[in-house]
């Protein structure tokens, strides 16, 4: 067996040992670890890469560990889906791994590149597993990795966010436990593919124990998305996190998105009884209240961190209000605006980052504070990503909201609801332009000139210091990676049309993984 | 130059510009405005150079696919509508550019100016150049951005920042229902292309969506076109360096919803709601605005507001329905375009040399500034209409087709309202002149200071106004074909001949004009007296009205966000169960089927069901003593003990063994813990919040409860464990088909769960690791043991037990290490049964002694754990097999025989590193806590001993 036959495994194998490595030479030898450390999300992005270019053929590659036949043992399936999320979660791992080496931020406290590592890990598996059980371990190294690089550099927002966070998460990881006992118990398996066969021979008596475990499985996916009203653990999380390492977490709303569009049609489509699209009527609305609260935290938000943070949400329902569709159509534009809004709600905490960096004790709070070092390019930053944020031309953000926009129109039983769904999409934008338009023209155009001597004399110090563009680098990668999205949305779209209807032939994955029957 | 190459130039060329000049923003001004120039001139040379070709008919197009699923392309077209704006965008912006040029003061961030114009110029271009709606719609919204940095130019200026929030969120929340709508359109029409849909007018007009896409256009053109009720951003946008104002106001911005409702007009036209709406929201628009530009001081305010009227003017025509009014507004945009840009620029010229814009100090002009005189008041003329402008033929053609025009089935409805508006239109334009130039100056300081300005300055404006004097006077020969055949774009259609003339013999609509001349002028004599009534009247304050809208939205809303989401754990557990609970009753109700399996029950043995009301009562107790931490964590302590009973009795040793450690190494490690945190926590919850979260629990317990009770007494079909049981020894090489399944069959889930703790103990590190500084930090110095304590710190009897076991434990867990593939046992649980070892020491000796006997670090345990791990899984590749295939063999030993080598083994030696690694590293981190606690008390009280002693 070739090499290239093993690399469905290396995205989990490179960050699993780039964690333990850089965690035994960190100490000594810092430089290294950080070499090591970048160097291991290279070989992740070369190796998504390569995935998704063998990929685009449409061949689902599974890789079954241990040698052990699915269902019987774990699987890891390649498709477009997963090459284009491991792809992302490369990239994005990249930009804030760094931003956070340039603006020394992963040496605010211990361990950050192992936890890096690790995170990558978490996101890598849980984008590649066929295997239910496998996902929920996935979720777990997520979430605990997670839990230590949100409290990185620590304070007490952070630590008590951060509990927040763990608790709710832990409630998700055991709902998670449950909804997989009661489908082992109902199917006997655990393979993704498998179970979407065997749903379909369960018995009448059983039906109503099958539609709790596809509501109770596709909650936990939503609570880790943060739809609404599960969202009530991100905002405070997101806003007080090291911003690099808010970057990072732009993508893990996201695995809950991608676990919802993996599940859902594969295990509780057209066969699955009483559990066929069970959560189906609940996400539309659900949606369209998340892309609401979201764009709401946006319009009223008082830094920009915040408003990053509710930027995440908002587009998160924008998002689901395409996936609700489970149309080949509906599903391209989750995929194209999936990966665009993941960039966008990273450039935005990047940008928060170098605006908090210049104005001392202002941070990026939304009053107006003195002049500051570089406004004029921080604002341009801030512009774009705001200009991603809400969707606006020429950012990538405009294509996938008229993606999203001419989906919904036919959708299969929605009847009017496209209307809504247009209502919910287009007011949350001008919600979220004027919300932008607020905090940037008072940060980056108001300026309050203190009196001498009224400021303190550190942060007059700091504001005079002469600060490197250095830290502008990564936001400027994001917005031009945004920049690209757009430009090559033609391809982009026709490969994410080619994922989503993938998703949809859930008879493909059953022959990869099963074999031909 | 070929068409394509040369119609992507037309586009691309402001963009680079304004690319150069942000690039080049450090150098001086010349090189800002002399590139934008530049750029402008370049693009009027293309444009002029195919000028011949587009109005002889030819329509040049270029399509390249940008998204071809949702249609769309990157496509521009130039047909005579398009040439004639391209023309407009590029000649004025040239005129401005150079005005610009002399207007700003060179230590004025003239880069971001000119490169703002440059992207504004280049949007517009887009605009009117796009071949398909969606890319049209991309330039839409491409304006309204570069617009709000335009008005916001002079950033330091609150009106600035105000005027610029508004205009982006009128302009740009307009262009989002213009997405609507075009989508709508594009649907509809089966196509976004741009030809495609102007043929299509009766397939559009027939749909049932025709009236909201309809309707939803219109908001976009409207509200781009300052027409009422949107027109209150414009006014606002005068925050705005004059230039832009020039720009923005004449040509580009503001004409755009004109443009594209012209662009429209096959196939929107024609219809009884189309003109009822159009001409109508004109109507009142054009009367509005004049009234309004009547009565206003500041000569931009006065410009702004006729610019309102005159646009509500444009779209009254093309509302109409009417080829022929199709013909009148094409004449007029031109018109409009050549006298408003000059009028914003002499408005301009005054206020920079007077250093006022406020019309009740300026007057007399005429003497100090006769150029400035000249071209502000033939421009004035033409805004009246006088002739023999240009502006007189496109007025008393538009006067004329009103009486075309009926209205709610009121003929002379629209006629006498048009007249009304003309009327006033003559009398502000002619106050403006005649306050402004003529007369006594009512102000000594302006008009002391003021002169013309140089001829750079002037020059635009005069150039525009010659035009406007041309249009009048030899309109055919300037414009006619141009007219002709734009007009032939617009009705998509040849257009009816044209006869443009200042005469045209006498008819009503020279009576009409006649009339709003004569009163115009009656009104300005009176105008002193009208002002009075004017401003006793009450006025609707609109930008108050927006700003306390917008205000009272971001406090309500900001309410309602901190509301709903402070940071309170018991609200977020409260949302997610209840969502959840509810989902999985309605799951349960509408699902159907029966709760209890078909799986046939065992009997109850009397231990079972003591054990079983154990666990009842322990847990009740957990509840009820939920504020004594200690004793809850007994309590915890006991059910987890009749779990691993349980696991016992159900004949699943491995579960019990790990089940029991597990239990022990945590109530130990959270003994710990709980000894430096307080014992009893605060009561944080009111009591019906209380019985509602008890009520809730309920809820949660019986839906986890029945979840369980349906799972047991179920038979999953054929499950994936029998291929397990049957496949352990011949493929795992195991008999415990537990441990097989752990570092076999779903090895890849234990490397994970492996690394879960090897993380969660680099994340206890990381935390606690700083826990000495900080708020925490001081509370920890002032912490004091609150337990009552043994007076013997070491048992002696305690001690020598843990020592002497610390040996043997360390023998078991070899033993239950290397028994494990075969019987009970393995890594996982071997790695605690050695750390409870080791934390008995802890507990026994004291953290001082023990940890100074620590040798090897957590860390290195950790990470070398995970590398065992993931070498032993590597392995496999190595012999061609997948990630952590496993092999084993039989060797013959001597002494010992036949043993078994499985490399599980190697991978369970990665398992017990991680597992002991982590424990001990929340040990040693608690440890190390408690002794800085401890030392850092004793110190204080001996610095306290010490202060009292003397």
């Amino acid at each position: 067996m070739s090499l290239t036959a093993h690399l469905a495994i290396a995205p989990v194998v490179i960050p699993a040992l780039a964690a333990p490595i850089a965690l035994l030479v960190m100490r000594r030898k810092r430089r290294l670890g950080i070499a090591i450390s970048l160097l291991s999300c290279a070989a992740m992005l070369v190796a998504a890469l390569v995935l998704l270019n063998a990929s685009a053929d449409g061949t689902i590659r599974t890789y079954e560990l241990g040698n052990w036949p699915a269902p019987f043992g774990i699987v890891l399936v390649v498709d477009r889906l997963s090459a284009i999320m491991l792809t992302l979660a490369a990239t994005v791992s990249l930009i804030a791994l760094g931003h956070a080496v340039i603006t020394q931020a992963d040496r605010k406290g211990w361990h950050f590149h192992p936890l890096f590592q690790f995170q990558m890990l978490g996101l890598n598996g849980a984008f590649l597993t066929g295997d239910l059980f496998n996902l929920f371990v996935f979720f777990e190294v997520l979430l605990i990795a997670s839990y230590g690089l949100m409290l990185h550099g620590q304070g007490p927002a952070r630590l008590k966010a951060g509990v927040q966070y763990v608790v709710v998460n832990i409630v998700g990881s055991s709902l998670f436990l449950i909804a997989l006992g009661l489908l082992y118990a109902l199917t006997g398996t655990l393979n993704m593919a498998d179970m979407g066969l065997r749903v379909a021979e369960i018995g009448p008596d059983d039906q109503g124990l099958l539609r709790v475990a596809a509501l109770l499985l596709v909650s936990v996916f939503a609570l880790k998305a943060a739809v609404v009203p599960l969202h009530l653990w991100l905002p405070r999380t997101y806003a007080v996190t090291t911003p690099a390492v808010a970057a990072l977490f732009a993508i893990m709303t996201k695995v809950g998105v991608y676990s919802i569009i993996r599940v859902v049609p594969q295990i509780f489509g057209d066969d699955a009884g009483a559990a066929a699209w069970a959560p189906a009527p609940y996400l539309l609305p659900a949606a369209m209240l998340t892309a609401i609260v979201g764009f709401a935290g946006v319009f009223v938000a008082r830094d920009l961190s915040e408003q990053a943070a509710y930027a995440v949400i908002g587009s998160t329902g924008t998002l689901l209000i395409a996936v609700a569709g489970w149309q080949t159509d509906t599903l391209t534009a989750a995929i194209y605006y999936l990966v665009h809004s993941t960039l966008a709600g990273a450039a935005l905490f990047l940008v928060a980052d170098v605006v908090a960096r210049r104005r001392a004790s202002f941070a990026d709070s939304a009053s107006a504070g003195p002049v500051f070092g570089q406004r004029e390019l921080a604002g341009l930053l801030f512009m774009a990503a705001a200009i991603a944020a809400t969707g606006l031309p020429p950012l990538s953000g405009f294509i996938g909201k008229l993606l999203i926009l001419e989906s919904v129109v036919d959708v299969p039983g929605w009847g009017d609801a496209w209307g809504w769904a247009w209502g919910a999409i287009l007011a949350t934008t001008l919600i979220g332009v004027i919300g932008f338009a607020r905090t940037g023209s008072a940060i980056f155009w108001k300026s309050v000139q203190p009196a001498d001597g009224a400021l303190s004399t550190t942060d007059s110090k700091a504001l005079s210091k002469v600060v490197s563009k250095a830290d502008m680098a990564a936001p400027t990668i994001t917005i031009a990676l945004l920049a690209a999205w757009s430009i090559g949305a033609g391809p982009a779209t026709a490969y994410a049309t080619a994922a989503a209807s993938q998703i949809l032939d859930t008879a493909s994955a059953v022959r990869a993984v099963l074999g031909e029957p | 130059m070929a068409v394509p190459l040369m119609l992507y130039t037309l586009v691309i060329l402001p963009f680079l510009a304004a690319l150069l000049i942000a690039i080049g923003s450090s150098h001086g001004r010349a090189l800002h405005s002399g590139l934008a120039a530049a750029g402008s001139a370049l693009g009027l040379a293309l444009i002029l150079g195919i000028a011949g070709r587009v109005i002889g008919g030819d329509v040049l197009a270029v399509s390249v696919p940008w998204v071809p699923v949702i249609g769309l392309d990157f496509s521009l077209m130039i047909d005579p509508l398009g040439l004639m704006f391209a023309g407009l965008i590029l000649g004025i912006g040239l005129l401005v550019v150079i005005f610009g040029h002399f207007y700003l003061a060179s230590d004025e961030a003239t880069g971001r100016f000119f490169a703002s114009l440059m992207l504004f110029q280049g949007a517009m271009l887009g605009i009117v150049l796009s071949g398909n709606v969606l890319l049209l719609l991309v330039f839409w919204e491409l304006t309204s951005l570069s617009s709000f940095l335009l008005i916001g130019f002079w950033r330091d200026k609150a009106e600035a920042r105000q005027g610029a929030r508004m205009a982006l969120a009128v302009t740009g929340g307009g262009g989002l229902v213009l997405i609507a709508g075009m989508v709508l359109l594009g649907t509809i029409a089966g196509s976004f292309d741009l030809m495609t849909i102007l043929e299509r007018g009766d397939i559009i007009q027939a749909s049932p969506l025709y009236p909201v896409m309809l309707v939803l256009i219109l908001i976009g053109c409207f509200t781009k076109s300052a027409q009422f009720p949107f027109h209150f951003w414009l006014p606002h946008a005068m925050a705005a360096p004059t230039p832009v104002s020039a720009y923005l106001h004449s040509a580009t911005m503001v004409k755009a919803g004109v443009f594209l409702l012209a662009r429209l007009w096959p196939v929107l036209s024609g219809t009884e709601l189309y003109t009822v709406i159009v001409t109508s929201v004109g109507l009142i628009t054009m009367l509005m605005g004049a009234w309004v530009a009547l009565f206003k001081h500041d000569l931009k305010g006065i410009l702004a507001y006729s610019t309102i009227s005159q646009l509500g003017l444009l779209v009254m025509l093309l509302g109409f329905s009417l080829e022929m009014a199709a013909v009148a507004a094409v004449l007029h945009i031109l018109n409009h375009a050549a006298f408003k840009a000059a009028l914003f620029m002499s408005a301009g010229i005054v206020d920079h040399e007077t250093g006022t814009r406020d019309i009740r100090r300026l007057g007399g002009l005429a003497k100090v500034m006769p150029i400035t005189a000249i071209v502000a008041t033939l421009a004035a003329a033409a805004m009246a209409g006088l002739p023999p402008l240009g502006g007189f033929i496109s007025k008393e053609m538009m006067l004329d087709e009103t009486l075309h025009v009926g209205l709610f089935g009121i003929s002379w409805l629209v006629p006498v309202v048009a007249t009304i508006a003309a009327t006033l239109s003559v009398a502000y334009s002619l106050r403006l002149a005649v306050h402004l130039f003529f007369g006594k100056p009512r102000e000594a300081e302006p008009h002391a200071r003021a002169h013309d300005p140089g001829a750079g300055m002037w020059a635009s404006p005069a150039f525009l106004v010659i035009l406007a004097v041309l249009l009048g006077l030899v309109p055919m020969a300037l414009a006619g074909p141009l007219v002709s055949s734009v007009a032939g774009a617009v009705i998509g259609n040849a257009a009816p001949p044209l006869g443009l003339a200042l005469w045209h013999g006498v008819n009503v609509a020279l009576g009409m004009s006649l009339a709003a001349v004569a009163i115009g002028a009656l009104l300005l004599w009176r105008h002193a007296g009208l002002l009075r009534g004017y401003e006793a009247m009450r006025h609707l304050d609109a930008k108050a009205l927006f700003d306390r809208t917008l205000g009272a939205a971001d406090r309500e809303v900001r309410k309602l966000i901190v509301a709903t989401h402070s940071p309170s754990l018991q609200r977020m557990l409260f949302a997610s169960f209840a969502v959840i609970v509810a989902l999985v009753a309605e799951g349960a109700l509408t699902g159907g089927g029966t709760l209890t399996g078909a799986r046939a029950g065992q009997p109850a043995s009397a231990v079972a069901i003591i054990a079983w009301g154990l666990l009842i009562a322990a847990t009740i107790a957990v509840v009820r003593a939920q504020r004594q931490r200690f004793l809850v964590l007994i309590y915890i302590s006991v059910i987890g003990l009749i779990i691993t009973l349980a696991f016992v009795h159900f004949s699943a040793p491995d579960l019990a063994l790990t089940q029991i450690s597990v239990e022990v190494v945590t109530i130990l490690l959270l003994l710990l813990a709980l000894n430096l945190l307080p014992k009893t926590p605060p009561l944080l919850s009111s009591q019906p919040r209380r019985y509602r979260d008890a009520l809730l629990a309920i809820g949660g317990g019986l839906g986890i409860g029945g979840a369980a009770w349906a799972m047991l007494t179920r038979n999953p079909n054929d499950p994936i464990s029998s291929f397990h049981l049957a496949n352990s020894y011949s493929g795992g090489g195991g008999t415990n088909v537990v441990n097989v399944t752990l570092v076999d069959f779903r090895a890849f889930d234990t490397l994970g769960e492996i690394i879960v703790l090897g993380i969660a103990g680099l994340a206890i590190f990381a935390l606690l690791d700083t826990t000495s500084r900080g708020a925490a930090g001081a509370r920890l110095r002032s912490w004091q043991e609150d337990m009552p304590h043994s007076p013997e710190r070491h048992p002696l009897m305690f001690v020598m037990a843990t020592r002497i076991l610390l040996p043997l434990v360390l023998a078991v867990g070899i033993y239950i290490f290397l028994r494990g593939h075969n019987q009970p046992g393995g890594g996982f649980i071997a790695a605690l049964v050695v750390a409870i070892a080791f934390l008995l020491q802890y507990l026994a000796s004291g953290f001082d002694w023990t940890d100074a006997r620590r040798r090897v670090g957590e860390h290195l345990l950790i990470a070398s754990g995970v590398l065992v791990a993931m070498a032993t899984g590597l392995g496999s590749l190595v012999f061609g097999a997948n990630f952590l295939t496993s092999s084993f063999g039989y060797f013959q030993v001597p002494l010992v025989g036949e043993v078994e080598l499985a490399t599980a083994l190697l991978f369970d030696i990665g398992v017990f590193a991680v597992v002991f690694g982590a424990v001990m590293q929340a040990l040693a981190q608690l440890s190390q806590i408690s002794q800085r606690a401890a030392r850092a008390h004793a110190a204080q009280v001996e610095a306290q001993q010490q202060g009292s002693e003397p």
